[in-house]
């Protein structure tokens, strides 16, 4: 079974909610839509307060190509455009509405009967992503329509399918992998029509064999797409590593995947597309796991976009007495909230809630020089030299041992026995090189 | 004397004379002109190489200053004026008259003034906080207390508190330097005008937010309310993104603007307690 | 939910491993030579160990408590590894002054001056070994013979070991290689049970303590080279077999070279290293003038890791292949 060759960690998986049906979370009273929930430029707010909108209608204007819609997910009145603190409590606009029914927007094809006949062509595919506000549902939330237009001068041969949810406790692609196979293999389908390519391959971690088997069936009606199952590690899911994994290239250093031939993108959003394609759907309700070992009634939730993290957490029987930690996304590398008044926004994949136990870090010791950290990098870097090099403020030094390279995968991390936190400084020095490099590249064009 | 010991003597005598003979002529090809002030003016400097001056050691800033036009905006925070008019000596240039500084915390954000809201445990360092979150409290603008302050400074000017979570400034050691002010990733530290007997009279605070925000984040943060503006004689005070600003070089030390703020968020420091006025009550005592 | 929530930034998990459980591990991976050395060394054994493990910890104590004025670290168990290595590279009859001395060498010269756990470059043990061997070399070369639990501390029977047999020539009158994996063997009290050694090795492994690059190369590289040597004229070498048993390769190569502090961070360097130390360990034992080469040779290769820490790196992934 294939797999990529170096480091790697193995957490314990933790798929508390992989046997859960999706259930459809009861729409919420108001609803706070933020307009910046993607790579790229905040969208523009073109509503006002006061205003009426239905279910599915655009709030918010891309601001430019690299940016995307924001589509009012319920169907009420403005009550006020203003800020709100993100995870970190830096301030962000958001739209909020009062709900009232839910009316949609009359384009939208609501019934729910599969259609696989695909009629738009490459160039709608793609404007109609840009329309429906697609953008990656692993997390990394990049605009979808940049990913599909491929520059000037490259070219793209193969599109991998990320089904491998590798971050523990996080099951939301699963479920729609076995609920909702048939509409993830024709959203793969279109994705290669808009690629123009004719060889897709969908890399599942061997923990989902229900999935993998599911999709194989579906996907033997379809030209062209192959289901293969991986080992399981982490961070398997993170696109260098999938690359390798699957297609046995590596990606090059400060390069894209295009720049290997290829295109990566996420179960999810292939089901997002099939709906913004086949059904006229933009991108207003995702699923999100809400999980934890202390969670009453942990689920699969199909969830629209701006409702409060808090009323999902309700829902599950509410936030446990000992409670330490809120995650929005997964153990390695999700955010954690300062309170649960946050929406759900489209990069939200799952809630994790933690007991005190396990909320508070390893205590810190000097580091032993044990090398697990340099035998764990996914991407074969010293962690504990561009670490200490970072926290010491020598980053010519750091960016000569790559440091801007690193994939932030944590894995690192987690395996230090002297519980340095090495992904801080790492974080610090890979912000600071950066700027370094940009100031450089100015400097450049100014002479 | 053994022959061995004579024949040793002499030829380690022709070795040291013919190496220093050698060592001569390639001093003397090899001997780069410079000027020799340079040398005279880094001897009299305090050789700290801080970078207060903003030039990279003090063999550097002798460069520089030897080759400048005239002494403006170039002195050594350090030696202050008893070394600039050293140096303004040996160029034979006027000393350029600059006001001794030192470094002010704009922030009061101590745990029973600014409450806790969250936990961190992650790396202790102001700049990685500062570029991961808004900080433990509501005030996203306050004081980190993680102390790159404290490790930038080389004068053990700067030490942290531990009660209040704030650094805390050393006025007799402190050189205003500046290497505290860069390390801040908020600007909170202020190089200020130094008073006679180090007193001072500053706002405490860097909150930009509205008054009710910043309020409920912190107790004696600046609420933007404008009533120090009013109440100053000498349009020491300006108020800009509802924080308020008292200009070192304008103020009188009137304390007009200490009791005349709200939250208690401007300052004074080094003055005597204020004589409480004591009113005779004219029909107090009429019993018996 | 009474107290605060935790918002430090991800990974929001951990690994269990601790620096502590990870000294613990290597002390357990001792456990069997321990047992070894007392049954052939008997109480001497007893003895040194326990005091030598002893100093090591009190030396720590009052160097961080009272000269360094820091944080106290006994508690992670490193002063602990570093006894019982220091202890297992000595006879076990030596007298109890000494074994003191090269625990406050070993911990106070070889580790402490330079910082403390991680900042070290050689190896604390054999340098307390070194300068013992170096101040005392008669103490630190009467070999007591394995006489069994009766063996006496004070008055031990000394003899020879199978390396100074081998260094006099003598051939024909090496134990065998089945009394060399035992311990029944005269020698230093660790390094003695080649047995106990190798299980040490592979709790390591399972444990995922240590890899098996260090190791490996040592002995593949000993190995090579005495059979070349021993292929060219077996009456004057001995086989590649009778180097990997005796003196202290397997405790070098097993417990000393594998020290994390002091050997190198990646694969490709680690290689090298074991390269350079089975090499420079043959050198000594062949030509040198001390029939044991090891510790030698580790503290040497010790010298070269920051270097190789500094050049030697894996190619990184992505790494654009130069033209050609």
């Amino acid at each position: 079974m294939k797999s990529f060759p170096a480091g790697g960690i193995h957490p314990s998986d933790n798929k508390l909610t992989a046997g859960n049906k999706i259930e459809r979370l009861a729409i919420p009273s108001s609803v706070a839509i933020p307009v910046s929930q993607h790579i790229g430029a905040p969208a523009e707010v073109i509503v006002n307060k006061g205003d009426i909108v239905k279910t599915g209608q655009v709030i918010a204007c891309s601001k430019g190509f690299v940016s995307t819609n924001i589509h009012s997910s319920v169907s009420g009145k403005v009550n006020k455009i203003e800020e709100i603190a993100d995870a970190s409590g830096f301030k962000q606009l958001a739209v909020f509405i009062d709900v009232e029914g839910d009316e949609w927007e009359p384009s939208i094809i609501r019934s729910s009967d599969v259609d696989s006949n695909i009629t738009l062509s490459s160039e709608e595919i793609i404007k109609r992503c840009q329309e429906a506000g697609i953008v990656g549902m692993g997390g990394a939330a990049f605009p979808v329509h940049v990913k599909l237009s491929v520059p000037e001068g490259k070219k793209c041969d193969v599109l991998l399918i990320n089904g491998v949810e590798c971050e523990p406790y996080l099951t939301s692609d699963h479920r729609l992998m076995l609920e909702h196979g048939e509409e993830i293999i024709i959203g793969v389908s279109i994705l290669m029509k808009a690629l123009k390519v004719d060889t897709a391959m969908i890399g599942i971690e061997n923990n989902k064999p229900d999935a993998i088997e599911n999709l194989q069936k579906i996907a033997s009606r379809f030209l062209g797409i192959t289901i293969l199952p991986l080992k399981v590690k982490y961070p398997q899911g993170a696109e260098k590593q999938l690359i390798k994994a699957l297609r046995n290239r590596e990606v090059p250093m400060g390069k894209l995947p295009i720049d290997v031939n290829t295109v990566v993108q996420n179960v999810g959003t292939a089901f997002a597309v099939y709906e913004a394609v086949q059904k006229n759907k933009p991108l207003f309700e995702r699923v999100v796991t809400i999980t934890g070992k202390t969670v009453a009634k942990p689920g699969n939730f199909m969830v629209r976009i701006g409702t409060p993290i808090s009323t999902l957490i309700d829902v599950a029987g509410g936030v446990p007495e000992d409670t330490g930690k809120i995650i929005s996304g997964g153990p390695m590398m999700g955010k954690a909230l300062r309170n649960t008044l946050s929406p759900i926004v489209k990069g939200t994949s799952g809630i994790v809630l933690f007991p005190e136990e396990e909320s508070t870090r390893k205590e810190v010791g000097p580091c032993i020089r044990c090398g697990k950290c340099v035998t764990v990098c996914a991407l074969k870097l010293e962690p504990y030299l561009m670490a200490t090099l970072s926290e010491k403020g020598m980053f010519e030094r750091a960016e000569e041992e790559g440091v801007a390279n690193c994939c932030d995968c944590a894995s690192c991390h987690y395996i230090c026995p002297a519980g340095r936190p090495l992904l801080d400084y790492l974080r610090l020095g890979k912000s600071t090189v950066l700027k370094m490099a940009r100031e450089r590249a100015a400097k450049k064009l100014a002479i | 004397m053994s022959s061995t010991v004579i024949i040793t003597v002499v030829t380690l005598l022709i070795l040291a004379f013919s190496s220093s003979v050698i060592l001569y002529f390639i001093s003397q090809k090899f001997k780069v002109e410079e000027d020799p002030r340079i040398d005279q003016v880094q001897e009299v400097l305090p050789a700290a190489n801080c970078g207060g001056c903003g030039y990279a050691g003090c063999r550097n800033f002798a460069e520089a200053i030897v080759n400048a036009e005239n002494l403006e905006g170039i002195n050594c925070p350090v030696g202050g004026p008893d070394v600039m008019a050293k140096v303004a000596a040996i160029l034979g240039k006027e000393a350029v008259k600059s006001d001794p500084l030192v470094a002010v915390l704009k922030c009061n954000g101590a745990p029973e003034n600014r409450p806790q809201k969250v936990e961190y445990d992650g790396a202790q360092m102001c700049r990685i906080k500062h570029n991961y979150f808004i900080g433990e409290t509501d005030c996203s603008y306050g004081c980190l207390g993680s102390g790159d302050c404290v490790v930038a400074c080389k004068f053990d000017a700067i030490k942290m508190d531990p009660k209040t979570n704030l650094p805390v400034v050393d006025d007799d050691n402190c050189v205003a330097c500046g290497a505290c002010v860069k390390a801040c990733p908020r600007n909170l530290i202020e190089l200020r005008k130094k008073a006679a007997k180090n007193r001072k009279i500053y706002v405490a605070c860097s909150n930009c937010d509205k008054g009710g925000p910043a309020k409920r984040a912190c107790n004696v943060a600046c609420i933007g309310c404008g009533k120090c503006v009013k109440v100053c004689s000498y349009e020491a005070i300006t108020m800009e993104n509802n924080l308020a600003y008292i200009d070192a070089t304008k103020c009188k030390m009137c304390r007009k603007c200490v009791d005349e703020c709200p939250t208690g968020a401007i300052i004074e420091v080094g003055f005597p307690p204020k004589k409480v006025k004591v009113e005779v009550v004219e029909d107090a005592v009429q019993s018996n | 939910m009474s107290r605060l929530l935790n918002v430090s930034p991800a990974p929001h998990a951990q690994g269990k491993d601790t620096t502590k459980k990870l000294m613990i591990g290597v002390i357990i991976a001792l456990m069997p030579a321990l047992i070894a050395s007392i049954y052939y060394f008997g109480f001497g054994a007893i003895l040194i160990t326990s005091v030598s493990v002893a100093s090591c910890i009190v030396f720590e104590y009052l160097i961080q408590r009272f000269i360094l004025k820091g944080s106290v670290t006994i508690t992670d168990g490193s002063a602990v590894v570093t006894g019982l290595l220091l202890a297992f590279n000595v006879p076990s009859n030596l007298p109890i002054y000494a074994i003191i001395i090269g625990a406050l060498v070993a911990i106070g010269i070889a580790k402490m001056t330079f910082g403390g756990l991680g900042n070290n470059p050689f190896n604390p043990a054999l340098v307390g070994r070194v300068f013992l061997l170096i101040s005392f070399p008669v103490q630190m070369t009467s070999w007591p013979e394995p006489r069994g639990f009766t063996t006496s501390y004070a008055d031990a029977i000394t003899g020879e070991t199978p390396l100074s047999l081998l260094k006099r020539g003598a051939l024909d009158s090496l134990p065998s290689n089945s009394d060399m994996f035992l311990g029944n063997i005269g020698g230093s009290m660790g390094e003695v049970a080649a047995l106990a050694l190798i299980l040490g090795l592979a709790y390591m492994l399972i444990r995922k303590i240590i890899t098996w690059h260090i190791p490996v190369s040592i002995l593949a590289t000993i190995a090579v080279f005495t059979g070349i040597l021993w292929k060219i004229d077996p009456s004057q070498y001995a086989d590649p077999l009778f180097h990997l048993l005796s003196g202290g390769v397997l405790l070098g190569a097993i417990f000393m070279a594998t020290d994390y502090v002091t050997s190198p961070m990646n694969y490709k360097s680690m290689v090298i290293y074991g390269v350079g130390i089975g090499l420079l360990t043959v050198i000594i034992r062949i030509w040198g003038a001390y029939p044991e080469g090891v510790s030698f040779a580790i503290l040497i290769m010790n010298a070269f890791v920051p270097l190789m820490n500094r050049y030697i790196k894996i190619k990184p992934f992505g790494e654009e292949v130069k033209n050609g």
